[in-house]
């Protein structure tokens, strides 16, 4: 979209990927909060409780506990469920290792608070050598 | 990062593939948070069962003991997913057992010791102030890194087979002295007389800051706590707040004053937790009229001190009709237990001792929980009350004795 500034990510790991974003107001573990047979996050009560991360660019502020987590990446991308990237606020070293292991695109930090300029269901760019996410284009409305 | 000659050896692939691929994978992670040199490590406890690894983690696994490739330094293994004792009982599923086994053979071929404990800290390893060690279970991490001030990250079951691999980590995060000072206060002024109050300091503290390199600093405590009592404590920062570390003034060895644990700094934040606090916790739970039929002492798995006490409250007792009470532990405490009769009068009242497992990764629980018809689970431990939700249980976090109760009568006092 022209004349969205790029919001530039601290860290970053992985492919340039394009897709379509799901915005969480709140942290993400794929131990605690996901089905991982079918992609839809299961926690009765989470924010995005019903929604399916596969293919997705996952933008959540926070990652929780869980060692599980390195294994679980890799195990959803075999699956073919796994998110095209995650974006993350504030990350652990888990959901790095795991994401690094399984081959997904990861970032942790931001310039500028993305739920100013992201919903859910918009297009975003995320680029991992330059540290960028870029909004592409808004949602279909 | 600077790679001495071994390590760019092992980059080059001339240590074998598996190696090559595990310095790649550190090489990577490493990278993403800036350090600047790898660190040698003298122990590593990974995670690796069925459950979470997956067929697919199970191929990577195969491939690289077939490889031939072995780790260099002495690795355990956390608590997995299958008691084989267990397995038709629970009716868990045959097809992932012979796999969890086979799984098990392949580590025991790369020199992975199959120890099957989330609590090495109390009966395996305990790693001296200023080790670097590479371990795996969150409540391990924090438990090495402020009670013993020894130094790891929390490594998922990759990364810690990586370490066992290449002997070594990139110097990141609680390596390095920068991230390890506290970085806000906690006053405690509560009784803190249950293990479960522990964890639920775990929980206030954990849920409001979530992240990683928030170091609370515990001072103003009643009483010195017991090794299970920061066991608690540990196991549910990691788990509410993603912590990796904390320091307790007068307790933990890099927290010999106040101002020590700060290293100089101030505090972001001081907080103080009282008993009406704690009591607030427990207030926050409700059975949502669903009956009370399961009952779980787990996550961690219990010291031979816990298995006392459980042999003491359930003693002459037995559970209620139609509940059922479950206990993990590891095969050295069930071991001992039983020598010392602990076993026998838990498993007289009708409990069940799983040894090896956990119980939030136990293979089919989510189809145990509908055929059983368990909606509620009660438990004494916060970190556990918090990770099962995704298994769609509704959890309850009470005091020992209370869980014990509950089991025996299938009601809540409170």
């Amino acid at each position: 979209m022209k004349g969205a500034k790029p919001i530039r990510v601290n860290r970053a790991f992985g492919a340039i990927v394009e897709g379509e974003a799901l915005v969480s107001t709140e942290g993400f573990s794929p131990r605690y909060d996901l089905d991982r047979w079918s992609g839809l996050i299961s926690r009765p009560g989470h924010a995005l409780e019903g929604h399916n991360i596969r293919d997705k660019i996952l933008i959540t502020p926070s990652a929780k506990g869980g060692i599980a987590a390195g294994w679980a990446f890799y195990d959803i991308r075999a699956k073919g469920i796994a998110p095209k990237a995650f974006v993350f606020g504030v990350t652990n070293p888990v959901m790095v290792q795991g994401a690094v292991f399984a081959g997904i695109t990861i970032t942790e930090g931001w310039s500028a608070d993305p739920y100013q300029l992201i919903r859910t269901g918009d297009i975003v760019r995320v680029d991992p050598q330059k540290k960028t996410l870029v909004l592409v284009r808004r949602a279909a409305t | 990062m600077r790679l001495n000659a071994e390590e760019k050896k092992m980059l080059r692939g001339d240590l074998g593939r598996a190696v090559q691929e595990a310095l790649q994978l550190q090489f990577e992670v490493g990278k993403f948070f800036g350090a600047k040199r790898f660190v040698p490590v003298s122990n590593v406890h990974m995670m690796g069962d069925i459950e979470v690894m997956g067929d697919a983690g199970k191929s990577f696994l195969e491939r690289a003991a077939q490889s031939g490739a072995k780790c260099r330094q002495p690795t355990t293994t956390n608590a997995r997913c299958i008691d084989f004792a267990h397995v038709a009982r629970l009716q868990q599923d045959p097809d992932e057992a012979r796999k969890e086994k086979e799984l098990i053979a392949c580590l025991r071929r790369m020199d992975v010791i199959t120890a099957d404990t989330c609590i090495n800290y109390q009966t395996l390893y305990q790693p001296h102030l200023g080790e670097h060690v590479a371990w795996g279970d969150t409540g391990t991490v924090i438990y090495a890194n402020s009670v013993f001030g020894a130094r790891s990250n929390f490594e998922a079951g990759p990364a810690a087979l990586a370490a066992g691999l290449t002997g070594r980590v990139p110097a990141y995060g609680f390596h390095l002295d920068e991230h390890r000072r506290g970085t806000f206060q906690v006053n405690l002024k509560a009784d803190l007389d249950d293990l479960a109050d522990w964890g639920a300091i775990g929980k206030i503290v954990g849920s409001g800051h979530q992240d990683y390199y928030a170091v609370p600093v515990f001072s103003g405590f009643k009483r010195v706590p017991t090794a299970d009592e920061l066991k608690q404590l540990g196991a549910a920062l990691a788990s509410y707040g993603s912590m990796g570390m904390f320091h307790m003034v007068g307790v933990t060895p890099e927290a010999p004053t106040l101002k020590a644990a700060f290293g100089g700094r101030k505090p972001k934040e001081v907080m103080t937790i009282s008993n009406r606090d704690i009591e607030k916790v427990y207030a926050g739970y409700d059975k949502q009229n669903n009956p009370l039929n399961l009952v779980v002492f787990s996550g961690p798995q219990q010291s031979l001190f816990e298995m006392k006490t459980l042999a003491a409250l359930l003693k002459g007792r037995k559970v209620a009709k139609g509940s059922q009470l479950f206990i993990t532990t590891s095969n050295g405490v069930k071991s001992a237990a039983k020598e010392l009769g602990y076993l026998q009068d838990i498993e007289q009242s009708g409990a069940m001792v799983l040894e090896g497992v956990c119980f939030y990764i136990l293979q089919n629980l989510p189809q145990m929980r509908v055929r059983e018809g368990w909606s509620n689970l009660v438990t004494n431990s916060a970190k556990l009350a918090n990770i099962i939700g995704a298994h769609k249980f509704n959890t309850i976090l009470r005091r020992t004795a209370e869980c014990v109760d509950i089991a025996c009568t299938g009601r809540d006092v409170r």
